[in-house]
């Protein structure tokens, strides 16, 4: 009875998930609420996001205790590798719909709109990628590939490297090379976000370029912005393995919490490559 | 002797208790529990819950359509009513269910203790109820629920009220659900199956619910994206959805589709793989090429994603677009037909006998078989361009989901209710249920096929003169089907209640391990010593 004990782990009964369930709730009802003129709406939104952080410390904490605490044996070890490579999966089909719009619109829907049967409605539509298409009067001027999305390529890219190497420190036992490895990442996912803050301000201010500049500007930013936003929450979960590396955590033979983050940052890696060469220089 | 096993079973008793004892009582039980079997309950009384409520939009949609002309609704609210049934019917009630059945079932067919994420076992129902009081509470805005129909099409979604945005927000939060529910199915049947359970020695439920949760994390991604581009064209000035930007409309069809298609198999394969456990025990015989089912329980899966413009074949797509997806759409029926066949094949020379799981498995092929076979005649373009959006599309869609899956749903609860509330059902109770869902549905759903044939369009509250006859018998079943449903509700809390006491195998025929393995009801904690398959 001990020894399958042993094999097996089943939580006890969990107060955290009807919080994460009510933050839903209340982001939803209060995004609705602000998006629809109710502007009190946002305080709703807020409270609901902070009972989601406050949830996810709280579950991510008992996580982490019961991990250090040693009750995760190799098949419990296994179940979160087959989790977490599904729930990238589930990720990589949601920005396939975003990249599916994009294909869609540069290759189907702008050029039947300057087809034949359309140049009676807009005559004058050229219908050349990038474009705003024919309807939106105001111009804009396409965000270029070499200059900032090019550093933050290889922004990423070391950092996807600087990862690997924590890793090795990990695996090694040098605590040293794991935490300045995850520190390094750390700040490159900021500097990352920085310059694609002022990317967005760049465009906004200077290129015109905007959400509302049509098929580009949508697909732009859509695609930017949730790798962005894909990248905000790598770090942070960079930054909490950074902060319990710090405190001693994980092992160089039980260390899932670091890989699964290290696997999400490389997912992320991959998105970025494929929105340098389809979204900005192609 | 006697007093030792005495004192094992006071043991045992003991022992048994100290397992109930580790949870919390009431409420909170329900709120914090992170037991498959709760969870399980749970999934099942949400699902009958909306399933009445969707019902009640259903007699709305009926009720007005007894007669010609406009009768009590607005055709405004007609539109609310067709669209909030269907969403409320998919997301609410065939889906949860099914994930009801998983959530019992699963764990104790693989001989596995619990779920392999417990906790997020809980969360992936506790995030259906915000969903569906978002989705209800849509119809108490201003300018009232979504009324663009289940499929939410662009540019209607684009220009709605706020009920939109509460019916997207409801889809997100549905879809997390069942993106974190899919993850903890395929991880649990890949790695909790007890020692010598190979694949290909699994139950076909499990076999069926593995494809069907790869499904879902492939594709409730997708209508996450398809719904947030329809969010950001409402409220922040994107133009995916708008030709003036560069946009297409059609295009939302091309992704709701991508995500809709293979949704329509995730409703139907674990139906599949409940009527193939249930066959097979009444026939008292081992189930007909299970290599075969598995393999076309695949293929379905794998086709399902590259036959999405079958639903667009009036959009104008190019004539090669047209023959491909009619193609690939028509191929669907060869591992259909495998399906069919390996059922009345099992059935051959076997020693049958007719309780209500049975009655509902045969029923499910043969009505099911008839939606099966008006889907082919709709896969052929030239005759769906004639068809398209008529209630001939109506009749095949609810003889394949109400035949199909809730009739397996059905024959599903009766065939383990006896395992999991350790009493029989009342097979009377089970029987009327069964003739009367059977005759009144047909009433129901088989003059819609003469409706649309004849040209009457779906989603409108009114209709010409010459269709009245129809709708009006159409109406009478939709009544006695509803009311039909209410001896199910009797059936399960008589259940529950009590009546005569299940033994651990009250099937003949049945031999997977929950029957051979456990007692019923199976101790709150089953199988924490992993049975070994041989």
């Amino acid at each position: 009875m001990l020894n399958q004990s042993a094999r097996y782990f089943v939580p006890d009964p969990s107060h955290w998930p009807i919080f994460g369930s009510v933050a839903l709730l209340s982001m939803a009802s209060g995004a609705a609420l602000w998006m629809n003129e109710a502007s009190w709406g946002k305080f709703v939104l807020i409270a609901g996001v902070c009972i989601l952080f406050f949830m996810m410390f709280g579950w991510f904490g008992t996580v982490a205790r019961e991990s250090e605490g040693g009750k995760y044996n190799s098949q419990v070890d296994l179940g979160f590798r087959w989790g977490m490579s599904w729930f990238i999966f589930s990720e990589v089909m949601f920005f396939a719909a975003f990249f599916g719009a994009l294909f869609y619109m540069r290759v189907l829907s702008v050029p039947w709109l300057g087809d034949l049967e359309h140049k009676l409605l807009w005559p004058d539509f050229n219908a050349q990628w990038p474009t705003a298409g024919p309807g939106v009067a105001e111009k804009f001027t396409p965000m270029g590939a070499w200059g900032i999305p090019a550093l933050n390529t290889f922004l990423l890219l070391s950092s996807g490297v600087t990862v690997t190497i924590a890793h090795w420190g990990l695996l090694k036992n040098n605590r040293k090379q794991l935490i300045l490895g995850l520190a390094a990442t750390v700040a490159l996912g900021i500097t990352f976000l920085c310059f694609q803050a002022y990317e967005y301000s760049h465009a906004y201010s200077e290129l015109n370029l905007k959400l509302s500049s049509g098929a580009y500007g949508a697909t732009f930013f859509m695609l930017t912005g949730f790798h962005g936003f894909h990248v905000t929450i790598g770090t942070l979960m960079l930054t909490v393995i950074l902060a319990r590396s710090i405190a001693g955590h994980f092992t160089a033979e039980h260390h899932f919490g670091f890989e699964g983050v290290a696997w999400y940052w490389h997912f992320v890696d991959v998105v970025w490559l494929l929105l340098f060469i389809l979204v900005y220089w192609l | 002797m006697e007093a030792a096993s005495h004192a094992k079973a006071t043991h045992d008793h003991a022992h048994s208790h100290d397992d109930h004892a580790h949870h919390p009582s009431g409420l909170m039980r329900w709120v914090t529990t992170t037991n498959h079997k709760d969870i399980g309950t749970l999934y099942l009384f949400f699902s009958m819950t909306m399933f009445f409520i969707g019902g009640l939009l259903a007699f709305g949609i009926r009720a007005e359509l007894f007669q010609p002309g406009l009768q009590y609704w607005e055709p405004e609210f007609f539109n609310e009513l067709t669209t909030m049934h269907g969403l409320i019917m998919v997301f609410g009630a065939i889906m949860p269910a099914f994930v009801g059945f998983a959530n019992w079932q699963i764990p104790l067919m693989i001989g596995a203790p619990d779920m392999a994420f417990a906790r997020m076992n809980n969360w992936s129902f506790w995030l259906l109820p915000p969903a569906a009081i978002l989705l209800v509470a849509s119809f108490f805005v201003p300018g009232g629920a979504p009324a663009a129909g289940w499929t939410i099409y662009a540019p209607l979604s684009t220009q709605m009220g706020p009920g939109m945005d509460l019916g997207i927000f409801a889809l997100h939060i549905m879809g997390a659900s069942s993106i974190m529910g899919s993850i903890n199915i395929v991880t649990t049947i890949l790695n909790m199956r007890a020692p010598g359970m190979t694949l290909m020695k699994m139950p076909l439920f499990v076999w069926t619910w593995l494809i069907t949760a790869y499904l879902l994390i492939a594709v409730m991604p997708v209508l996450a994206g398809a719904i947030t581009m329809v969010l950001t064209d409402r409220h922040f000035g994107t133009n995916f959805f708008n030709a003036a930007g560069g946009g297409d409309p059609v295009m939302f069809q091309h992704i709701f589709w991508f995500f809709g298609h293979p949704e329509v198999y995730i409703m139907i394969l674990p139906a599949f793989g409940i009527v193939s456990q249930v066959i097979p025990t009444f026939a008292r015989k081992p189930l007909f090429g299970y290599a075969s089912m598995v393999y076309a329980t695949s293929s379905i899966a794998i086709l399902s994603f590259i036959v999405w413009a079958h639903h667009m074949f009036t959009t104008g797509m190019p004539a090669a677009g047209q023959l491909f997806f009619m193609f690939a759409t028509m191929l669907i029926a060869v591992p259909t037909g495998v399906k069919v066949f390996n059922w009345i094949a099992t059935m051959w020379k076997g020693s049958m006998t007719f309780e209500t799981p049975m009655l509902f498995a045969i029923g499910f092929i043969f009505v099911f078989s008839m939606g099966g076979f008006t889907g082919l005649i709709l896969a052929i373009t030239p005759v769906d361009i004639q068809l398209q959006d008529t209630y001939y599309v109506v009749a095949h869609f609810h003889y394949v989901l109400v035949a199909g899956s809730l009739y397996a749903i059905f024959s599903g609860a009766y065939f383990w209710l006896p395992k999991w509330t350790g009493h029989m059902y009342s097979e009377t109770l089970g029987k009327w249920h069964f003739w009367l869902s059977l005759i009144f549905f047909n009433v129901t759903f088989f003059p819609m096929h003469f409706l649309g044939l004849a040209g009457m369009p779906r989603r409108i509250p009114d209709y010409a003169l010459q269709f009245a006859d129809f709708n009006m018998l159409a109406t009478i079943g939709a009544l006695g089907f509803g009311l039909s449903q209410l001896l199910f509700v009797a059936a399960v809390i008589k259940c529950i209640r009590g009546g005569e006491k299940a033994p651990a195998n009250p099937w003949e025929g049945a031999d997977t391990l929950e029957w051979t393995h456990l007692p019923s009801p199976p101790p709150y904690h089953s199988f924490e010593t992993p049975p070994v398959v041989k």
